[in-house]
């Protein structure tokens, strides 16, 4: 009797682990491998600082990683998140220099919402041409990358917008490097951002909405869903998720130059898809973007602790990730 | 076009299957079937959806393997390594789905993987004289040039099987070839089949529209649940016997009793209603739980007529619904008002194949299952329980997706769906498209008994056997324009083809004409 009930309890078990979905197991899978692969080739890879040091410097990718979440999940495509940070910063810092209001901690406060502002307009940018103009994300947020960076050069004349104000400096600093509860700030907006998408995602109907309609417009708009509004406030949560980065950006290095977010549409990217987000759409995983983009921050971490592979290798090595993932999803997929 | 003759004498079979079975895992699929194919005759499988028809073609056109048994060709066991190696032995499948790439023109499509070359260059005018040469022994006339995106479904059948036969063959397996046919395009497809046989080729024809079968096949056999049933000459069996053996039971009670359902009051005025390009000075009336039909060739405008009144196409014209007169700019409007209409297109425009039933069920009416924004998806999960058991969506488990459930359950599902919308008025669009028969009966009797409950239902459909079986007034569509309205007594599939192609034709010769 009791040896049957051992026996279905094991075989459910098989079942549940059978059942459980390869793609979205897969990232963290990979992430232990890291640890592993860290472990073995430095004892102080390990170590608490060490991780939370690269965590903290994930967290601009992995929070613009997580708009990008809603955008590829809902079908579409944002290359422009880089140029968009770049754009954000310039206008923020130009803000804060103008020295508009009095008080520092007031001029920053309105800055932040200057900066989730210009984010937002820029996603709704993207948006709009997007879907009222019916054009290719591609090749409108093509078209948009080179308007945000061109246009912040602009703005900075060539050069750079830094920070003048050396009281405004030392006030924002800690957003980067200052810590709460024993973790870094920025880990804890990573978490903060992670648990808001999560719940817009997997919660709300609008979340709902963004599944439906990556996975099948016509669908979407035959069950009488706004199909374009949907896609639209995607790139607008997207510009916000950009200004967020930005906003914990700026105090690590207190300037936007010409070089700004160069390729980090690459690394966000990158990170939503090794996180197991169909780049197809319909599919979205919060914790799996945010776990690539560590995975990303871990890859260069170990390259510069080990010495194996020149650190100047690493945008190779995280190019051949992303195609590497992409054949792992593959197969994964074949299987089911 | 090629064509072997057989070397053997007329009665070995060309091909044969012996004894074969399929298993997926554990699941026996098809247990052992044997038939023979004749060179020269047409040997036609019919059987339910889920009978086993498109596993036993996979087996017989090298797509699969058999688990037990063997293929035989010419009296010869062969093992196929695939399908490839099928047509190099004179086997040629033409598919159910069209596979051309519509931005291609014809003979690029008919050419595809085998062009013929001058040199290093594609030998374009010769492959679409060859081409033209080959749709024209088909009975057609098509442009080798055209894109395949221009064409017809209709035609594009007939490029995609002048495709097929570009292959030397010796048997050809044509699977559910009419099903997106009329009856005068399946008329000359019938034809073309004929020729094929009068030539010699052996031909494994399958299908579950009956009447056709018993038009063209020589041999028939009855699949059901994965066996054989019978393998009989055509001559000895009339289409009722056919769906007693394909079904297993009576099929007189296929549609429910007709009641009276209709009242007086109409609850949807429709007068000179455009879509452009595709319908044009619509005029008709609903009325309080009625059924009414739209018959019609395929791209006669029903599917755009009906598209554009609830918003989902640029449309103008008058609609008078419940007494006021109203305008749908989007769906969201027509679905607010309690018009719901479900597309033929169940797979691309109904469900969402890769998300679970649950996801499906609730997606027009997520706002009832939300609290401020938060679902709440205790409550998706009893509307979901309350679906299964109302509308008998049969689903191994729940967490299911949309895409891994049979046609019939698809139907099932989106019509629950659609059914929380809490509708007043129900547009079916193909009601029981690629779905078995058992399926179909109890679509019959849902939509009679939404009548029965004073909605009104429109349903249009390309059986018009279904339409006369369900409807109690049919309107009919060509070119664009409603032409004719049947009803009481007229509605005959007769009576429908006259006001659908506009030519007096006599139905009985319709399917017949030529096979003598």
């Amino acid at each position: 009797m009791s040896d049957s009930t051992t026996n279905t309890d094991t075989r459910g078990f098989a079942r549940k682990l059978a059942d459980l979905d390869m793609t979205a197991v897969a990232p963290f899978l990979a992430l232990a491998a890291l640890f592993v692969l860290g472990a073995l080739i430095n004892p102080n890879f390990l170590s608490i600082d060490n991780l939370l040091n690269v965590l903290t410097r994930s967290s601009f990718i992995a929070i613009i990683a997580v708009g990008a979440t809603f955008v590829i999940s809902a079908g579409g495509l944002d290359l422009s998140v880089g140029s968009m940070a770049a754009l954000v910063a310039g206008i923020m810092l130009l803000f804060l220099n103008s020295a508009a209001i009095d008080g520092d901690m007031a001029m920053l406060c309105v800055g932040v919402v200057v900066a989730i502002g210009v984010g937002a307009l820029a996603g709704l940018l993207n948006g709009a041409v997007i879907t009222i103009g019916r054009i290719e994300p591609f090749i409108v947020t093509l078209g948009t990358m080179a308007i945000f960076r061109s246009v912040t050069i602009w703005l900075a004349d060539g050069g750079s917008i830094a920070m003048k104000s050396t009281s405004m400096r030392a006030l924002f600093r800690p957003v980067y490097t200052g810590t709460f509860i024993g973790l870094p700030i920025p880990v804890w907006i990573i978490a903060v951002v992670g648990i808001l998408a999560a719940f817009i995602l997997y919660k709300t109907s609008f979340g709902r909405h963004v599944i439906a309609v990556g996975s099948n417009e016509d669908v979407a708009k035959y069950s009488g869903i706004h199909v374009n509004r949907v896609r639209a406030m995607t790139y607008v949560l997207q510009g916000i998720c950009v200004a967020i980065a930005v906003i914990v950006y700026i105090p690590r290095l207190g300037a936007a130059t010409t070089t700004t977010g160069m390729l980090w549409e690459l690394q966000a990217i990158t990170a939503v898809v090794i996180g197991g987000t169909a780049l197809r759409g319909g599919v979205g995983r919060i914790w799996g973007t945010i776990c690539g983009a560590f995975m990303l921050e871990i890859v260069g971490n170990i390259m510069v602790l080990s010495n194996i592979v020149s650190e100047y290798l690493i945008g190779a090595v995280q190019g051949t990730i992303i195609i590497i993932a992409m054949l792992v999803q593959r197969t994964l997929q074949k299987k089911k | 076009m090629a064509t072997n003759q057989p070397l053997n004498a007329p009665n070995v079979p060309v091909l044969e299957a012996r004894g074969i079975a399929k298993a997926f895992g554990p699941v026996e699929v098809l247990t052992d079937i044997s038939l023979t194919i004749m060179p020269g005759e047409v040997h036609a499988i019919i059987g339910e959806n889920g009978a086993g028809k498109s596993t036993l073609m996979k087996l017989l056109s090298g797509h699969l393997k058999p688990t037990r048994g063997s293929v035989a060709i010419d009296n010869e066991p062969v093992s196929f390594a695939g399908p490839v190696d099928a047509e190099h032995r004179g086997l040629v499948l033409v598919h159910q789905e069209i596979l051309l790439a519509p931005d291609l023109t014809v003979a690029q499509n008919i050419f595809m993987g085998r062009e013929l070359k001058r040199g290093l260059m594609v030998n374009d005018r010769e492959m679409n004289r060859q081409s033209a040469e080959a749709v024209r022994s088909l009975g057609a006339e098509i442009d080798p040039t055209t894109q395949i995106a221009r064409l017809s479904i209709a035609r594009r059948q007939l490029v995609q099987i002048a495709r097929a036969l570009q292959v030397p063959h010796r048997v050809v397996i044509f699977d559910e070839p009419t099903a997106s046919l009329t009856p005068i395009e399946t008329d000359a497809l019938l034809k073309v089949i004929r020729d094929l046989r009068d030539k010699g080729v052996a031909i494994l024809y399958i299908s579950h529209r009956l009447p056709e079968v018993a038009a063209i096949a020589d041999r028939i056999t009855v699949l059901r649940d994965g066996k054989l049933i019978a393998t009989r000459n055509a001559s000895e069996l009339q289409p009722v016997d056919m769906a007693r053996l394909m079904v297993g039971r009576d099929m007189s009670k296929l549609y429910p009793e007709r009641e009276d359902t209709a009242a007086h009051e109409t609850v949807l005025d429709v007068k000179n209603f455009d879509v452009p390009g595709y319908a044009r000075d619509a005029s008709f009336s609903l009325r309080k739980g009625e059924i009414l039909g739209f018959a019609g060739l395929i791209g006669a405008g029903r599917t755009e007529l009906l598209e554009g009144i609830v918003g989902l196409r640029t449309a103008h014209g008058q609609i008078v619904f419940n007494g006021k007169p109203t305008k749908f700019n989007t769906v969201r409007d027509s679905m607010a008002a309690g018009i719901v209409y479900l597309s033929e297109d169940r797979k691309g425009k109904g469900l969402l194949l890769a998300q679970d039933l649950r996801t499906n069920l609730t997606l027009a009416t997520l706002d009832k299952f939300s609290k401020g924004p938060l679902i709440e998806r205790k409550r998706e999960d009893q509307s979901l329980d309350k679906a299964i058991s109302d509308f008998d969506i049969r689903a191994r488990r729940r967490d299911l997706l949309a895409g891994q459930l049979s046609g019939g359950n698809q139907q099932k599902l989106l019509l629950a769906k659609m059914m929380l919308l809490e509708p007043s008025i129900v547009i079916i669009d193909e009601p029981t498209r690629g779905i078995d028969i058992g399926t179909k009966e109890q679509i019959y009797k849902f939509i009679a008994d939404l009548a029965k409950a004073g909605k009104s239902v429109i349903v249009i459909s390309s059986e018009m056997q279904e339409l006369i079986g369900i409807c109690h007034r049919i309107l009919v569509m060509r070119s664009s324009r409603i032409v004719g309205e049947v009803t009481g007594d007229a509605m005959t599939e007769e009576e429908i083809v006259v006001h659908a192609t506009g030519v007096k034709i006599n139905e009985a010769e319709l399917y017949s004409a030529g096979n003598a």
